[in-house]
């Protein structure tokens, strides 16, 4: 192996994550980020969980690593509720 | 037992909840030590380094059980531009003698053995247990609530880490600020021991620490490297503020570095195996909220935003484990236990935690000077280029050369300013 440059899929599939499906953990208001203008999450996301998709903001916890990054960085309240996923389901860090 | 009921219940495995579970254990308290991974650590990102002598606190010798990485005996600080490097690399091998100042980790393995310490003594840790909320009765947090399920003790430590949703639900702190977080991401890479060994000139067991600045685009923040045993932990912390105001996504500006040549070399042949990041306590002191207990409930480690970064000394896990050791006496000491607040306070300033965040308060000043992470680090860069350049014309006289490198980045009234501000933080 060797050293490369790596995309956000690239970097999000070295990781080890358990999907609890349809039933995020964070909970983002699109309407609210539509007026949003800084838009923060979608450059400080580490996991860039926030993408821009047709010019609205899109989000997708499956890759979430649960910094809070979001939580402290949204202001204008587009993510309406923050939470851990539920226990056993999201990120496991093995070697971190 | 007739009822659920536990002298404490402790929330988060990390360092400081485990210090503060293992030290009830010790004393006999029924202790629940609570976490919402796996297994502790699994949740967990840090740089990381510990400083060893918080174990040492909790229990002498303690650090020989641990699974520690390797003991630093080398301290680097590297300043970068596009391509170059000039790096101050200080090798002390005391730092590596008696009881070694500090080791690498990996907190997967290191919070999963702090963890199992607690069981030894008898503490009773649950894992893949997430706390959604506390039970408050007459003004007093008397349990937490997890699911359906409720359990009960004279007293809750909420050692849940630096987004601490307990701390906030206790209507202990308002919400986080941005102003006072780093947001931090890490790729670990894995490297055969040997090749780290000769790349960073230490011994197997020994290991080197790095921080580097002028490779954030001149965003407040910098990197690190940290020598693990067969792997290296490479990442950059961004003042998310800053990083916000331009245009690059922060992973992008995390592969520049990694790609950088003078990084690119130590990891080379090396094979990236995790990618995490974690929010940071960054303003030490000041950012510390103003209140950490009330009647049932103490705060610890991040979750109490303690922290220390004087750009070259990053601490964290330290402080973590001495504010859960600091919690555990005041319990213990208390004859009310669920009224143990003050005595938490006075402990945290007894064991002189309170002391080293006070020493360094006005710190993150610095960090407000922007040019520390673009101009000088260009500055430094260009001025070693200037002194090493051989090319056969005609050299310029050596202090005009260096005085023109100094004017390309910064005038004497900005350097006078930063001058000003560095003394005034200091």
């Amino acid at each position: 192996m060797t050293i490369k440059r790596l995309g956000p899929e690239e970097l999000l599939s070295l990781d080890k994550f358990s999907i609890d499906e349809g039933n995020p953990h964070i909970l983002v208001d699109k309407a609210i980020c539509a007026t949003c203008t800084p838009r923060a999450c979608l450059i400080v996301c580490p996991a860039r969980c926030y993408r821009l998709k047709d010019g609205q903001v899109n989000f997708e916890y499956a890759g979430c690593v649960e910094c809070g990054t979001c939580r402290v960085m949204c202001k204008d309240k587009g993510v309406t509720s923050w939470n851990y996923p539920r226990a056993t389901f999201g990120i496991t860090f093995r070697c971190s | 037992m007739a009822e659920d009921k536990f002298d404490a219940i402790v929330v988060g495995a990390g360092p400081s909840g485990s210090a503060c579970a293992y030290t009830l254990a010790k004393e006999g308290k029924s202790v629940l030590l609570l976490e919402r991974g796996n297994s502790a650590g699994s949740k967990n990102v840090s740089g990381g380094r510990l400083y060893t002598y918080a174990l040492e606190l909790l229990e002498p010798d303690m650090y020989k059980r641990a699974p520690l990485q390797r003991k630093i005996v080398r301290e680097q600080i590297m300043l970068l531009n596009e391509r170059g490097a000039t790096t101050v690399d200080y090798f002390n091998p005391d730092f590596g003698e008696d009881v070694p100042q500090s080791y690498s980790v990996v907190r997967a393995s290191l919070d999963e053995w702090f963890a199992a310490e607690v069981e030894e003594k008898g503490g009773m840790l649950a894992s893949g247990v997430l706390v959604d909320g506390l039970i408050e009765e007459n003004g007093k947090i008397v349990g937490i609530r997890s699911g359906e399920e409720e359990m009960r003790a004279d007293i809750v430590v909420a050692a849940d880490g630096v987004n601490s949703l307990l701390g906030q639900k206790a209507g202990l702190f308002p919400e986080i600020n941005s102003h006072n977080v780093g947001v931090g991401v890490k790729e670990t890479i894995e490297l055969p021991d040997n090749l780290i060994s000769a790349r960073f000139a230490v011994k197997d067991d020994e290991g080197a620490a790095r921080v580097a600045i002028g490779c954030t685009e001149g965003i407040s923040g910098g990197a690190f490297l940290y020598t693990n045993k067969g792997s290296i932990s490479l990442g950059i912390v961004f003042n998310p503020e800053q990083a916000a105001k331009q245009q690059r996504h922060i992973q992008d500006i995390f592969q520049d570095f990694k790609m950088h040549p003078a990084i690119q070399a130590l990891i080379e042949g090396g094979t990236s195996v995790e990618y995490g990041a974690h929010l940071v306590p960054e303003i030490g002191y000041q950012g510390i909220p103003k209140r950490l207990y009330r009647d049932g409930f103490l705060v610890v480690g991040d979750a109490a935003q303690l922290g220390i970064n004087t750009g070259m000394i990053i601490r964290g896990m330290d402080l973590a484990i001495v504010s859960g050791l600091a919690a555990a006496r005041a319990i213990l000491k208390s004859p009310a236990p669920a009224e143990c607040g003050a005595l938490y306070m006075q402990q945290l300033e007894e064991l002189l935690l309170m002391a080293n965040q006070k020493a360094y308060q006005n710190f993150h000043h610095i960090f407000e000077m922007s040019r520390i992470f673009g101009a000088y680090p260009k500055l430094a860069n260009d001025a070693m280029k200037f002194l090493f350049t051989v090319d056969g014309k005609q050299p310029k006289p050596m202090i005009k050369g260096l005085l023109d490198v100094m004017k390309k980045h910064a005038s004497y009234g900005q350097l006078a300013a930063d001058g000003w501000k560095a003394y005034r933080s200091l």
